[in-house]
C-alpha cells in the first residue's frame, strides 16, 4: 500500500460515490453537481497520469462550460423534477440485466489481459506538459485542429438555428 | 504510478454506470449527462494508457474528444429546448413520434 495507491483509492471512491449520486438523485440540478465532483475528480486524475493540459481543459471544458449550459437548460425549462409516469415495468429489471452483463464482460477482460502489466517506464519531465502538447498540436496535428474550429462553428450556428423562434408563422 | 489495470477498471465502473443512467432514467437531460459519463470514463481509459505507453497522441485524442463533446452538448441541449418548446414537455416516454 504506497502513498499512491492510497490516494488513488479515496479518489476512485469519492469518483463512483458521485457517479451514483448523478444516476439515483430524484432532481437534476443535484445530478448535475454530482457530475461536476465526478469530473473534478477525473481531472485528479488526469494529473496523476502526467497529463497537467488534459487535467485543465478537463475543467474548463467539462466542469466549466458544459455543466454550466446543462444546469442554465435545467434551470430555463423548470425541469428539475419530472412527473412520474407509467413506464414499461419490464424496462428496469432488464437494463440492470444488461448492466451486469457489461460490467461482467469488463471484469472477464480485465482479468484475463492481467498478464499484460509489467513495470512502467517514468516519462522525461516534460511528458504531457502544455508545451509538449502545443507543440504536437500545431505541427503534427494542424489540420485537425484547424477542422474543430469549423465544427464548434457549425455547433454554434446549429444551436442558434434550432432554438430560434418561427418567424414565418 | 498505480498499475493501469486499476485505471482501467475505475473507467469500466463508470463506463457501466452511465450506460445503466441512459437506461432506467425518464429525464432526458440525465440520459445526456450520463452520456458525457461515459465519454468521459473512455477519456480516463486513454489517458492511462498513454501514460503507460509514453506517447502523446493518446493525450491529443483526449482533447478532440472533449472539443467534440462540447459541440455535441450544445446541439443535444439545442434540440432538447426546441422539444420542450413544440411539446410543453420533455419526458423521454413522450417522445414517440417523429411529426414534430
Amino acid at each position: 500500500m504506497t502513498i499512491d495507491f492510497i490516494l488513488f483509492l479515496i479518489l476512485a471512491l469519492v469518483a463512483i460515490a458521485a457517479a451514483l449520486g448523478m444516476l439515483l438523485s430524484r432532481n437534476a440540478v443535484y445530478s448535475a453537481l454530482f457530475l461536476v465532483l465526478n469530473f473534478g475528480t477525473v481531472a485528479v486524475f488526469y494529473i496523476l497520469l502526467n497529463a497537467p493540459f488534459i487535467a485543465m481543459a478537463q475543467v474548463s471544458v467539462y466542469a466549466g462550460a458544459i455543466m454550466v449550459l446543462f444546469l442554465f437548460v435545467i434551470m430555463l425549462l423548470g425541469t428539475e423534477t419530472l412527473p412520474p409516469s407509467k413506464s414499461l415495468p419490464w424496462q428496469r429489471p432488464l437494463a440492470f440485466i444488461l448492466a451486469l452483463i457489461l460490467a461482467g464482460e469488463a471484469t472477464y477482460l480485465l482479468l484475463v489481459r492481467k498478464a499484460a502489466s509489467g513495470p512502467i517506464p517514468q516519462p522525461v519531465d516534460t511528458f504531457g506538459s502544455p508545451q509538449a502538447v502545443g507543440q504536437a498540436l500545431f505541427n503534427s496535428y494542424l489540420l485537425p485542429f484547424e477542422i474543430t474550429s469549423v465544427l464548434l462553428l457549425v455547433a454554434m450556428v446549429g444551436a442558434i438555428v434550432l432554438t430560434q423562434k418561427d418567424k414565418g408563422k | 504510478m498505480v498499475d493501469v489495470a486499476y485505471y482501467v477498471a475505475l473507467s469500466a465502473i463508470l463506463f457501466t454506470i452511465g450506460a445503466l443512467g441512459v437506461l432506467i432514467r425518464r429525464n432526458p437531460l440525465i440520459i445526456f449527462m450520463s452520456v458525457e459519463l461515459m465519454l468521459n470514463a473512455a477519456n480516463l481509459a486513454m489517458v492511462a494508457f498513454t501514460r503507460v505507453y509514453t506517447v502523446l497522441e493518446g493525450q491529443i485524442f483526449v482533447f478532440f474528444i472533449m472539443t467534440v463533446a462540447a459541440a455535441e452538448v450544445a446541439v443535444g441541449l439545442a434540440l432538447i429546448v426546441a422539444i420542450f418548446r413544440t411539446k410543453h414537455s420533455i419526458n423521454i416516454d413522450e417522445m414517440n413520434n417523429l411529426k414534430g
